[in-house]
């Protein structure tokens, strides 16, 4: 948004990493806390959030000119609906165990902010293929929090990473499994609500702290000329 | 502005969100007819999957997913929750059942099974159908998290006796889990319900109108 036609990269990665959903600007919390359990769900749910981002903001991208101010909202949340919908059919048609794990989650997709963020503050002002790299940036960043929120969670609540990867990936998942504590008599708080509020917060810190190293470098690179790049955390909730 | 044109804004405004509701709906239309019977066989092997683990296959020759009955019965199970249940038939004698159990005093809310019991009062098998157990404390009544559930195969009220169908730390004969005594006990209870309520109504349950098809 600071400049008219930024290049595709620059959208992915503003929409991937630069306003992360989950880390920066904390939308779509609700699943992301309750599904973080494992690496598999986690997973799972991105992907599946990712498919709706990108069919909504394709959507609302190619009717943006013949939406009206005033019918806005409601057209968003009738495409998002449909968006989830659909998802919700064809993963209980092909990933149905994963489906059943995942259970009441997939149709609250519907309710993460992230998503009509993103058609009101992305889609409804750009073009279609820059929507579209918009919505993947925007799933594989909140897919990317979720993994690894699952992959913390999961390692020091049962010492395992990737169980049950065949609910996403079939048999050939079985091997993939990793048990990296044997006998690992679990870690409850890390698997209970409070367990993903303490992950993310960790999380959260992590990233500030990169973000922070890599800005002083650039500006002791720089001499004090880089500027900090436009956050856009007007969407908060 | 004139009256007039807001009024063509108006109607352009609801004629458009009428059409995107249109088009929302004749995509999920085609999506749900394309999914539509690949769902429904997902479904009924997860059903078969479920029943086949309580009850083995050999026990009946009968459909045993359209022979079903639905009761309710607060006096024998403590709680008003439909029972439904799958009767199986060899030769259309009664040879087993399939309860669908409700354990209503677990931690937090009900436990559902499903629980095969056979006509000699035993039971076959046992799986928890879902639940909201405590992760890690709870959840061993899962059978992929540990084979507790696989200790009432073979079990009748008389295998242990009726006074030791609790956990053993109230004298029973099943254990609990470490840090969970309330879930276990749930279950043991609610199986006892069942295995007497069969014992004594096993008759009745099969001389049941079925249900009407409610697929």
């Amino acid at each position: 948004m600071t400049t008219p036609k930024p290049a595709l990269s620059r959208t992915f990665f503003d929409a991937f990493w630069i306003q992360n959903t989950g880390l920066v600007v904390l939308l779509g919390l609700c699943p992301l806390l309750a599904v973080s359990s494992t690496v598999i769900n986690g997973l799972g749910l991105g992907l599946a959030t990712t498919l709706v981002l990108i069919i909504s903001n394709l959507s609302v991208s190619l009717a943006r000119g013949l939406l009206r101010p005033e019918i806005r909202i409601p057209a968003f949340v009738l495409i998002i609906a449909s968006a989830v919908t659909v998802t919700e059919l064809l993963m209980q048609a092909y990933w149905f165990d994963l489906y059943r794990v995942l259970g009441i989650f997939i149709p609250l997709i519907v309710t993460n902010c992230a998503i009509i963020g993103r058609a009101e503050a992305f889609a409804s002002r750009n073009g279609p293929v820059a929507s579209l790299v918009d919505g993947l940036g925007t799933g594989l960043g909140f897919c990317l929090t979720l993994v690894l929120l699952g992959a913390l969670r999961e390692f020091l609540g049962q010492g395992t990473l990737l169980a049950d990867a065949h609910l996403l990936l079939g048999d050939a998942g079985q091997a993939l499994t990793l048990t990296l504590i044997p006998d690992h008599p679990g870690f409850l708080l890390a698997l209970l609500p409070p367990g993903a509020f303490i992950g993310l917060g960790l999380l959260i810190a992590a990233r500030n702290a990169w973000q922070h190293r890599k800005q002083r470098l650039l500006v002791s690179q720089a001499g004090g000329t880089a500027t900090a790049h436009d956050r856009n955390l007007h969407a908060q909730v | 502005m004139s009256g007039a044109s807001t009024s063509v804004a108006f109607w352009r405004s609801g004629l458009l969100l009428g059409l995107i509701a249109l088009l929302g709906v004749a995509l999920l239309v085609g999506v749900y007819d394309l999914t539509r019977t690949r769902i429904a066989a997902q479904e009924h092997q997860l059903m078969m999957q479920q029943l086949s683990e309580v009850l083995p296959r050999s026990y009946y020759d009968n459909d045993l997913v359209s022979d079903v009955t639905t009761l309710t019965d607060r006096g024998a199970f403590g709680h008003d929750r439909p029972i439904r249940i799958f009767r199986a038939r060899q030769n259309g004698q009664p040879s087993a059942v399939i309860m669908e159990v409700v354990a209503p005093d677990g931690y937090n809310g009900d436990i559902r099974l499903l629980a095969g019991i056979s006509q000699d009062n035993r039971i076959t098998g046992v799986r928890v159908v879902s639940h909201r157990e405590t992760p890690g404390l709870g959840d061993p009544i899962e059978r992929r998290r540990s084979d507790w559930i696989e200790s009432f195969r073979g079990r009748s009220l008389s295998d242990p006796p009726v006074e030791r169908w609790t956990v053993r730390s109230e004298g029973g004969d099943f254990d609990q889990f470490t840090g969970a005594t309330i879930t276990p006990r749930a279950v043991v209870h609610a199986l006892a319900r069942a295995l007497a309520y069969h014992e004594q109504r096993s008759d009745k349950i099969f001389a049941r109108e079925a249900d009407r098809d409610d697929a």
